[in-house]
């Protein structure tokens, strides 16, 4: 943690402030399909030292640093899987705004899939149950219903 | 003496709040109808005392006392009056303050609007709601006082946050609140039902309006929200996937699932048990909004722990209340009884799909939000969980939803004819083929699951059109008779296909403007054209203007058709406010029909020169006029007929028809 922020502090004290929106002019590559791509990773990195932005979005100079290192990386001829590794070496799992898979995310990317599943199973044994159920004949009426109902029917008609 | 009035009134609430969250009780358990019939009573006088600690607070406010610690920080004498008014909720006291006034408004209005329920129903649901009411004005009077008071009152306050100084976000907390607070109801209805051990379908005929109009407000709250976010954040994203976002969006998916499943209970009595326990979750969905959003546990787990007071006891309200429900559901639940046979496939079974994809969507935004929370504190690890996490699992769950959607209308109650439903939607589906292959023909190098998304989005709309034709036998009777059968429609008809329609608008907004949206980024000097989708900016310059509390640097941008005609004039601009030294980005909207042009302004360079981004967002206002459409929806559901009585009552002209006695 304390490596971080005497980076991030470095970071801030090296490179000018850029109070404005993500990025910038000048950072934008000459080449459409790099610069495509380089967007499309931007997207998927965390700005560390914001609350929840990403690179792409985020206006902090770590954020400029970053998009920045990730077209030279392009440039260099990385492809898209050599760029994201190369910053999680650098920075760590919490670049990534969409963790990889582990043991240690397996409850979370597990749970939507298994829930559906387990719904699912659950459903599928409460309809056979059901089903069981609905082919049972209704009860009949007793005596006293069909008395009552008899009445009920004299007294519409008479009216 | 006015804040100090508030203060007293906010102590009297509470004092209220334990009487009627106690007595009542105590009659249901001996069946004193005395004590049982205290609940409105009390309900109504702790509502007066929290508008009476409120109305006080708002004083405050508009005189500008500064005197008042909150009023200090929050505040400007320089600020126009509205954003005086609405910086009230502008902070965390304040916001806590509306959420009472909210509660307790709620409670009230159930203790005059009640008169029909079961006197017992009646007294349970109040007193469960004063629970929760006891528990948020001890919060408040515990760790966010906001009439604390300066010893020496300064002359001038610090000034709201400038971001917050914008109508959009004026009225999205209210909104909002209305939202999450009216599930409230659904809860305390729930609690009740499983103290007194009896459900029945009236019982979701009760609690249905309460849902429904939690859901229209939380609905337009949140895309009020998400277009605030759209235009003030200055580059045009309209959803984050924040965890703020997500506290928001949770219970809307929470109670959509209810909204539904109260429409089998109600006119099946099946899915009792599960509506109830829906209920529990949607409000508690609420409630871990509020901790998340109040506790600042998100800005990190560390700023959490080093103040701990407030996260603490949000926490605690939350552990007693969803806890001791979950517990509640869990000894009682067992014990009311299921009923309502249906078939998988039938209108009930649509609905059970619906609520299956729902509650799994919701999770997947609840693991999502708070996973990383969880695993920083357990382990020390810290993972980042963001949009590409949530694209990857909520849009999977959300389109078969979609997909099966237009199908639940057409489909018989307990047993219905899927292949009858599928032959009715054809014509809708073609249309989706038909859409989905313009898409594919005119895209050039989107994304390639956009075209289907657009499919997805005609077959929902086309699908909601259907049920009306064939609710009216439109082209099979006389267009007279069609007309005569639309308009004795239920209103709740209407308001399901408007509901339904709405969110294809929506789906379909989003695609377009994701997929299609253009973006330019340039750095401009006076003269210099940019050309984006089929229209031409030049910069012309740049000028100031002063606002009452804030100056402006502004581009002035002129807007050219390709062929030279004049369309209009943008005018971006970055907003200073001196008091907190901070910069704002006005983005200048342009609408093209229910496109927009989108320019945002960063700072000047040296040589006069000026960086700029402009978007071209292709149907993006239908995003947010989908939400407004689902809110009509509800509201013409609202004004129905069998709602708005509120209990089963026969007509007048079936009266000789009952039995006698």
């Amino acid at each position: 943690m304390r490596r971080v922020l005497l980076l991030v502090l470095g970071l801030v004290v090296l490179t000018p402030a850029f109070p404005w929106a993500a990025v910038q002019p000048d950072e934008v590559l000459r080449n459409p399909v790099l610069e495509a791509r380089a967007r499309g990773l931007s997207q998927q990195l965390r700005c560390m030292v914001c609350q929840n932005e990403s690179i792409d979005d985020s206006d902090a100079p770590l954020a400029h640093d970053l998009r920045v290192l990730v077209r030279e990386r392009l440039q260099a001829g990385d492809s898209d899987a050599q760029v994201l590794d190369f910053l999680v070496a650098r920075y760590g799992e919490f670049v990534l705004l969409k963790p990889r898979l582990s043991w240690r995310t397996a409850i979370l990317w597990g749970l939507p899939p298994g829930l559906l599943l387990i719904g699912t199973i659950l459903l599928v044994v409460a309809a056979a149950r059901r089903r069981g159920r609905m082919q049972e004949p209704a009860p009949g009426l007793t005596a006293e219903e069909q008395a009552r109902l008899q009445k009920i029917l004299a007294q519409s008609s008479g009216s | 003496m006015t804040a100090e009035l508030g203060h007293y009134a906010l102590m009297l609430a509470l004092g209220l709040a334990l009487i009627q969250g106690t007595m009542p009780i105590v009659g249901t358990r001996t069946n004193d109808a005395v004590l049982m019939s205290m609940a409105a009573p009390t309900a109504l006088g702790q509502f007066g005392f929290v508008a009476m600690a409120f109305a006080a607070l708002a004083i405050c406010y508009v005189t500008s006392d500064f005197s008042v610690l909150n009023v200090f920080e929050n505040s400007n004498s320089q600020m126009p009056f509205i954003y005086r008014l609405t910086s009230i909720w502008g902070n965390h006291e304040g916001s806590m303050m509306l959420w009472v006034l909210i509660l307790t408004f709620f409670g009230a209005l159930v203790a005059v609007f009640g008169n029909n329920l079961p006197i017992v129903l009646k007294a349970n649901a109040l007193a469960v709601q004063a629970w929760i009411a006891a528990a948020f004005h001890l919060f408040i009077l515990m760790t966010s006082n906001p009439f604390v008071r300066i010893p020496q009152a300064p002359f001038e306050g610090r000034d709201l946050n400038p971001i917050l100084q914008d109508p959009g976000l004026a009225f999205h907390p209210p909104l909002l609140y209305l939202g999450y607070v009216g599930f409230s109801i659904a809860f305390s209805f729930a609690i009740a039902a499983l103290l007194e051990g009896r459900i029945d379908a009236a019982w979701a005929r009760w609690v249905r309006p309460w849902v429904l109009g939690a859901w229209m407000c939380l609905t337009v709250g949140i895309a009020g929200g998400s277009y605030w976010a759209y235009y003030t954040l200055g580059w045009g994203g309209f959803w984050f996937w924040d965890p703020v976002e997500n506290a928001s969006l949770m219970p809307w998916l929470a109670g959509t699932a209810l909204l539904h499943s109260a429409v089998v209970m109600e006119k099946r009595g099946a899915l009792k048990i599960w509506t109830i326990l829906l209920a529990i979750l949607t409000f508690s969905l609420s409630l871990i909004g509020t901790f998340l959003v109040r506790s600042g546990v998100l800005t990190s787990v560390h700023t959490f722990a080093t103040d701990p007071m407030r996260g603490v006891f949000i926490l605690a309200i939350l552990v007693v209340f969803i806890g001791g429900a979950l517990a509640l559901y869990g000894w009682r639940a067992p014990m009311l009884k299921q009923g309502g046979l249906f078939a998988p496939i039938s209108r009930e079974g649509a609905l059970v799909f619906n609520n299956l994809f729902l509650t799994t969507a919701c999770a997947s935004v609840f693991i999502g939000t708070l996973y990383p929370l969880a695993l920083e504190a357990l382990s020390g690890a810290k993972i980042s969980v963001g949009p590409p996490f949530f694209n990857a699992t909520f849009g999977p769950l959300f389109i078969p939803l979609m997909v099966v959607m237009p199908f639940g209308p057409l489909m018989g109650w307990k047993r219905g004819d899927l292949l009858g439903a599928a032959q009715r939607l054809l014509a809708a589906a073609i249309l989706a083929a038909l859409a989905m292959t313009a898409a594919f023909a005119l895209e050039q190098g989107g994304p390639a699951l956009a075209p289907f998304g657009v499919g997805v989005a005609i077959f929902v709309m086309a699908g909601a059109i259907t049920d009306i034709a064939e609710r009216t036998l439109f082209l099979r009777v006389p267009l007279r008779a069609v007309w005569r059968r639309a308009i004795g429609l239920p209103r709740s008809a209407w308001g399901t296909a408007l509901a339904h329609f709405g969110l294809g608008v929506t789906l379909l907004g989003i695609v377009a403007a994701t997929a299609w949206g253009s973006e330019r980024i340039a750095e401009m000097k006076v003269g210099d054209n940019l050309d984006i989708a089929h229209y031409r900016v030049t910069f012309t310059g740049l000028f100031s203007r002063q606002g009452p509390n804030y100056h402006d640097v502004v581009g002035r941008f002129i807007v050219r058709r390709m062929n030279g005609d004049l369309i209009g004039v943008m005018e971006p601009s970055r907003r200073s406010f001196p008091t907190r030294n901070m910069t704002t980005t006005e983005a200048a909207l342009m609408t093209r029909g229910v496109s927009q042009l989108y320019l945002s302004l960063g700072d000047p360079t040296q040589t006069g020169n000026v960086a700029m981004r402009l978007y071209f967002k292709p149907l993006v206002l239908l995003i947010w006029l989908g939400a407004a459409i689902m809110f009509t929806g509800g509201a013409l559901s609202l004004s129905d007929r069998r709602l708005r009585v509120g209990a089963p009552q026969p007509a007048k002209t079936k009266a000789a028809l009952r039995p006698a006695g």
